[in-house]
């Protein structure tokens, strides 16, 4: 970790935050947001890599815990780890995380489809492994009731990972930062 | 006061900056050349922020073995990326934090620092909060706060209106520390000590900022 | 600029020690699951109601910190009442309420600065494989670039506003996350450029 990761860190923690501006989208279920912020999720692993990508989230949400109103809609505080929904905001660590890990695997054959397989691994099903059985342990109810309340969420999940995927792909021929894990390939 | 010998960047495969020696001892150089000759690579090198493929940088003695970056001072053209810190007076007190000095060092260098340029009015505001000419401004104060011997500044009147340019100019003509500004306003070099004129990677011509901004535009007229 | 959720005022509940509230929230998040039942519910809603009122909090307070998980509490009760019963749904919905209010009791009493402070000044003493001064730098670049970035964002989006854009979020990230790129290894190298290791 030098100084360059600390700032990649940092402003991509940053660029989560002003992701909230794009007014979240309301479907039939409040409750767990839709918002432009878990698109800043993917982003984050995809063009950061597993531990940048899942350190930028670490500070983000400690900020956000701290008191700042840096979820869309203003929301902020400890409170909002403490609501049902909690889980879904420490799963985005892990999903960053996940979605950098498997991005830096893949990275000399990342095309758009990769990328969208990836971020649909770990932005939609991983995240959402961790948020509904949280929401049925601290609600008491059963997971599959858990993840049927949840279900009007994941098309607009999908959404958010075929636009991640398509800026990750883009971003990798521009400006690329992630050195790829994979030690069999070849260098091209 | 610096040296470069046969000095050579190369990035991905691509020669930057060729073979340049150079020794410079002039309070006052000016560096010109049209976008992409060079100029931000060779103006890196002052400092040690860009590493030479091949060749070396130096100061003269007695100061040969020492860091770079112990003496020479760096201003970006944007100063959004040059401020760190969220407040003016933590923004100063970064770079002073590597020096171990006490706290009341620290304190009396910021105020000097800002007492200097007249900005002592800035020392709690936010750095979000700044104009474009008060953000250079202090990008300046807190490279000088660490009194460097010399300072190298890339372009840094680009982003600034007429008033500003001229305000900035005024600070940096009043310096005791040695200049090396890279511009594309050939009016602030007249009364440089010298002047180098980059070109694809290598130095084309070095003297007199008259014969040497002359000969930079007739090359332009095509 | 960077607001934080902070009330202001004078009260016992303002002036005690950012890491007293925090240990007492965990005490009390904690034991509301390990005692489970109405009376650790109800004992701990005194608690948190007779702290609202000390730090003169209103209703207001309460239910600006409860309308974002008011739907997803009513369908939860929705669920418990049909497996179980109104006693327990409402229990596990009282409990959710106790545990928001508890957690905005202490986010709007302290300044977000006050917790950055403490946690500054704790890591002095934390072990030396915690990167400290890494740490230091990170949350400081983050609340300096939050205002930049919005900048940036805004830029943007003002461009592709102007190509008809403004509705396709690929072609505001991809420029937005390259200029941020940009922007970042432009302001590492004027942190090496200022600081002597
Ligand atoms: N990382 C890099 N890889 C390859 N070429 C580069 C890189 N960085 C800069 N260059 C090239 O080096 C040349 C000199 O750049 P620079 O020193 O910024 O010029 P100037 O400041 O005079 O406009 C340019 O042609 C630029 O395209
Ligand atoms: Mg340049």
């Amino acid at each position: 970790m030098d100084t360059r990761d600390v700032v990649f860190i940092a402003l991509f923690a940053a660029i989560v935050a002003a992701l909230a501006v794009f007014p979240p989208i309301t479907l039939p279920v409040v409750g767990v947001p839709v918002t432009a912020q878990s698109l800043g999720v993917m982003l984050a692993g995809g063009v950061l890599g597993a531990a940048r990508g899942g350190l930028a989230l670490v500070l983000f949400l400690a900020l956000v815990a701290l008191g700042l109103p840096l979820l869309a809609g203003g929301r902020g505080g400890f409170g909002v780890f403490l609501g049902p929904s909690g889980g879904f905001l420490v799963g985005w660590i892990v999903a960053a995380f996940a979605i950098g890990f498997l991005t830096e695997l893949f990275w000399n054959r990342l095309n758009y489809v990769v990328a969208l397989a990836i971020c649909v691994a770990g932005g939609v099903v991983l995240l959402y492994a961790i948020g509904v059985p949280w929401i049925a342990a601290v609600a008491k109810i059963p997971v599959g009731t858990a993840l049927t309340g949840s279900l009007p969420f994941i098309p607009g999940d999908i959404v958010k990972a075929l636009v991640a995927a398509g800026v990750i792909v883009t971003v990798k021929r521009s400006y690329p930062i992630i050195t790829p894990r994979s030690r069999t390939q070849k260098q091209t | 006061m610096i040296a470069f010998t046969d000095v050579s960047v190369e990035k991905n495969g691509v020669a930057i900056l060729g073979g340049i020696t150079v020794h410079l001892k002039e309070r006052r150089v000016g560096i010109i050349g049209r976008n992409g000759s060079g100029k931000s690579t060779f103006a890196r090198l002052f400092n040690g922020i860009e590493k030479p493929t091949s060749g070396r940088v130096a100061l003269d003695a007695p100061h040969e073995r020492e860091a770079l970056r112990r003496h020479v001072g760096f201003v970006f053209q944007n100063p959004d990326n040059q401020i760190v810190y969220p407040i003016v007076s933590e923004d100063l007190a970064f770079g002073l934090k590597n020096l171990k000095l006490s706290a009341r060092e620290t304190q009396a260098r910021i105020e000097a620092v800002l007492e200097r340029f007249d900005l002592t009015h800035l020392r709690d505001r936010f750095t979000h909060q700044l104009s474009g000419g008060e953000k250079q401004m202090i990008a300046l104060a807190g490279v000088l706060v660490m009194r460097p011997r010399m300072i190298v500044l890339d372009e840094p009147t680009t982003l600034l209106d007429l008033w500003n340019k001229r305000k900035f100019m005024t600070a940096i003509d009043a310096l005791d520390e040695h200049v090396v500004l890279v511009s594309h306003d050939l009016d602030l070099l007249a009364d440089f000590d010298r002047v180098l004129h980059i070109e694809d990677g290598t130095i084309v011509a070095d003297g007199d900022p008259a014969t040497v901004v002359a000969g930079y535009v007739a090359s332009a007229r095509c | 600029m960077l607001t934080d959720l902070y009330v202001f005022a004078d009260s016992p509940v303002h002036r005690a020690r950012p890491v007293v509230k925090i240990a007492a929230l965990v005490v009390l998040c904690t034991s509301l699951f390990v005692f489970e039942g109405w009376i650790a519910v109800t004992v701990a809603g005194v608690l948190v109601f007779a702290g609202f009122a000390l730090a003169g909090l209103g209703p207001r307070h309460a239910i600006v910190s409860l309308r974002p998980a008011l739907w997803i509490l009513a369908a939860i009760f929705a669920v418990q009442l049909y497996m179980t019963d109104v006693v327990f749904a409402g229990f596990i919905v009282a409990r959710f309420v106790v545990l928001i209010l508890a957690a905005a009791l202490v986010t709007l009493t302290t300044r977000t600065s006050e917790f950055v402070d403490g946690i500054l000044s704790a890591l002095r003493f934390a072990p030396s494989w915690v990167p400290k001064a890494q740490i230091a730098l990170a949350v400081s670049l983050f609340l300096r670039f939050v205002p930049l970035v919005r900048t940036a964002l805004d830029d943007v989006r003002e461009a592709q506003r102007a190509r008809g854009l403004d509705r396709n979020l690929k072609a505001i990230l991809v420029p937005l996350v390259v200029r941020i790129l940009k922007t970042a290894d432009e302001v590492s190298q004027a942190i090496y450029a200022r600081s002597f290791d």
